[in-house]
């Protein structure tokens, strides 16, 4: 009989743990990080109504990543008309220029939210090691497909994913 | 009957697991790795003989880590292995095994995690904890670490534990205990009245102290050393501003050589920001204000805090010559910066824009004068120095003025041009004593050429000219790449100004490499000149040498 109490009691636990999860609203980790403005921000927060997602880590000091947002920055209109994807630039610098993120974007007139993660904590989460890293997310937040370096023409092969995504293919063999 | 009743209960426990897409699904592994190899080769240009590696053909770092998620309960763990450690690493690195190991436990109002953490505070003017893989710098707090938010816009959060010292156990009051507090209240969240304002504003402010028993022969030290940190980020429309103040008490260590002088650091920034514009000012001074948990060390190991150095992190070839780390112990300075684009389809943008941007920094040793009658300044068991806050000391340590512009000419071309202009304590901030001070310019042409939608060829000149040091350098790139998998680079430093006619060496390298989705590997085969690899404000020493590296990452 205690057997079965301690059994009971052990699924009861996950049963919680995981009916506790049934709202979240994508499948990323839930890490506090923050906005442009200094402001607190869940990761869990991030969604885009069921369209495509692109997270990108990049840095000020890291050139192929700033390449890779200005190529998808020059695709973003055409992009987010034919299939509403959302782009979220996470910058991992830390504080020696964090403070010169925004102005930074500012002059770069990227679209695109930017937000920071000072300390790495979303970037150890999501386990990036090298940047520029990117991951697509499909309408249901799942991660399906993911990418490090940057190659000029990667945008192409990243919009194709996208365009799937949009149109409901399962595209995670890609990951 | 009994079973029976299991079984009932089982079924009727499944059934919203079931629903919630079975519990098993839920749960998540991911993880990633890296593996650097270096073989080494004897290279008489370089003064490196067979009987300098003598037995160390081989240098090996390695790391895997694993997080398994299930719902809000995560726990993971990173193996690391330095079989030996690849030259420029620290030797205390020598080893292997679990370096990280913790489990945590997370919904929307707390988070509590137990093993090996990380943690900021701020800016980490007082805490902060990280790990930077190229640097083999590691100092995650083991303890626990409690995160609690009581309503929306309030974040408490408390830490306790001991620094991870290179494979050293923790026993016996070896080092220091870390105890730290941190609140930050977000106004436009707590506020209802403020939710829609354009003004945003945050205040923080956090405290942490360290245990350590006196462990000194000469002096009577301190056992707990406390600092305090205010802050806030203030946004008013397209400016920002933030501040953090912080405070150390007296706190006598290896690198404040043994002073009891209480310890100060303090950033400003201010920026504004406007579509194609921005600009950003930062000032910044530190007085004594290095903060380890072992009073004893003087390497990049134990570090508390963290002191942001404030200059522009240069990643070319030759720009990365003379990169400039903080001065704990003392350092008065500013930032400017400027960031512009060009409008598309003006004069000078074309078809595309250009970008512009301007940065210049500047740091000086802090202003000091004798402590009193008749101590000298500095000197071990005083108070140190007496100093101004806002005067800055005659000693310049850097300036930088960097000065970038990208242009796109048509869908095919396009460039970056840099020019750079340096002065640099390499004294002080190296440790070549008596040698004078660098003043170096350097210009940067970095050309992209796209020869098919998928394939490109990049290519990178550069010179760098200076009376000093190691005298000129001039330095050439050219990469192919084939998008997503492929790209081949050869890259060539020639320090044709050196005054040493046997030390104008050609530094070449040849590199490969392979992209699947985030698996990579890479092989490189060449030179690596001496230098120092820096990042995020913390620098280690590489050597010289000559040989094949190997690098394989991936995450999953």
């Amino acid at each position: 009989m205690k057997r079965i109490v301690l059994v009971f009691c052990t699924l009861l636990f996950f049963g919680y743990v995981t009916s506790q999860n049934l709202n979240k609203r994508n499948n990323l980790p839930s890490v506090n990080i923050k906005n442009l403005e200094g402001e607190t921000f869940n990761t869990k927060e991030i969604s885009n109504d069921g369209k495509p997602i692109i997270i990108s880590f990049w840095a000020l000091w890291c050139k192929p990543c700033k390449k890779e947002l200005d190529a998808y920055n020059d695709n973003y209109d055409d992009w987010q008309e034919e299939t509403g994807v959302e782009i979220i630039a996470v910058s991992i610098d830390d504080a020696r220029s964090t403070a010169k993120v925004l102005p930074y974007v500012s002059g770069k007139d990227w679209d695109f939210e930017v937000l920071l993660d000072p300390n790495g904590d979303f970037k150890r989460a999501m386990s990036v090691n090298m940047i520029p890293h990117t991951f697509i997310l499909n309408g249901a937040g799942e991660i399906v497909y993911q990418h490090t370096s940057y190659y000029e023409g990667l945008e192409d092969e990243i919009y194709e994913i996208v365009e799937k995504v949009a149109s409901g293919e399962n595209v995670s063999g890609n990951n | 009957m009994k079973k029976a009743l299991a079984l009932i209960v089982l079924s009727f426990l499944f059934t919203p697991m079931v629903k919630a897409q079975g519990f098993l699904s839920k749960s998540e592994v991911h993880g990633n790795f890296e593996l650097d190899g270096m073989y080494y080769q004897a290279d008489d240009a370089l003064g490196i003989t067979d009987s300098i590696i003598n037995g160390n053909e081989f240098g090996f770092n390695g790391f895997a880590d694993i997080i398994y998620t299930l719902g809000n309960f995560s726990a993971g763990f990173r193996y690391e292995a330095y079989l030996p450690p690849i030259a420029g690493f620290d030797r205390n690195l020598d080893g292997q095994g679990i370096a990280n190991l913790w489990a945590s436990y997370t919904t929307d109002r707390f988070s509590i995690t137990i093993g090996d953490f990380y943690e900021q505070f701020g800016n980490g003017l007082t805490l902060r904890t990280y790990t930077e893989w190229s640097l083999g710098y590691d100092n995650a707090l083991k303890g626990a670490r409690f995160v609690f938010s009581p309503i929306d816009g309030i974040i408490l959060k408390g830490v306790y534990g001991v620094q991870r010292y290179f494979w050293t156990k923790y026993e016996n009051n070896n080092r220091g205990i870390v105890k730290g507090f941190d609140a930050e209240i977000n106004l436009n969240d707590v506020f209802n009245g403020m939710s829609d304002s354009k003004i945003k504003l945050t205040l923080g402010g956090s405290a942490v102290s360290k245990y350590q028993s006196d462990q000194n022969p000469f002096y009577k030290m301190p056992k707990n050393v406390a600092a305090f940190a205010g802050r806030f980020n203030l946004g008013i429309n397209k400016f920002n501003f933030s501040s953090e103040y912080a405070y150390k008490i007296n706190d006598p260590s290896a690198i404040n050589n043994y002073i009891y002088k209480p310890g100060a650091a303090f950033i400003f920034s201010g920026s504004y920001s406007t579509k194609g514009l921005g600009i950003y000012a930062q000032f910044k001074r530190v007085d004594n204000m290095s903060y380890k948990s072992d009073q004893a060390v003087t390497s990049n190991a134990l570090d508390i805090n963290f002191l942001p150095p404030l200059i522009e992190a240069h990643t070319y070839m030759l720009a990365a010559m003379y990169p400039y780390a903080t001065q704990p112990n003392g350092e008065i300075g500013f930032q400017i910066a400027i960031n512009y684009k060009v409008p598309k389809k003006s004069k000078i943008g074309g078809k595309y824009g250009m970008g512009v941007s301007i940065n210049y920094s500047q740091m000086n040793n802090i202003d000091r004068s004798a402590p009193n009658d008749t101590a000298y300044i500095g000197q071990s068991g005083t108070m140190g120095w007496n100093s101004d806050f806002f005067k800055f000391g005659k000693q310049i340590f850097n300036k930088d003025l960097t000065i970038e512009i990208d242009k796109k000419f048509n869908k095919k071309f396009k460039s970056t041009f840099k020019y750079i202009y340096q002065v640099y304590d390499i004294a002080t901030i190296q440790g070549h004593t008596g040698e004078p001070m660098v003043n170096a310019n350097i210009a940067i042409i970095d050309m992209t050429y796209k020869l098919a939608s998928k394939k490109a060829l990049r290519w990178e000149l550069q010179g760098l000219w200076t009376k000093e040091d190691n005298g000129n350098w001039a330095a050439a790139l050219i990469e192919y790449t084939v998008s997503p998998h492929w790209f081949v680079t050869i890259t060539d430093q020639y320090n044709y100004g050196n005054k040493h006619i046997n030390e104008k060496i050609h530094y070449y390298t040849g590199s490969f490499g392979y992209t699947l989705n985030t698996m990579r590997i890479a092989l490189t085969y060449g030179r690596q000149r001496e230098g120092v690899v820096c990042v995020g404000g913390v620098c280690r020493q590489v050597p010289a040498s000559n040989g094949f590296s190997l690098t394989i990452s991936g995450s999953f």
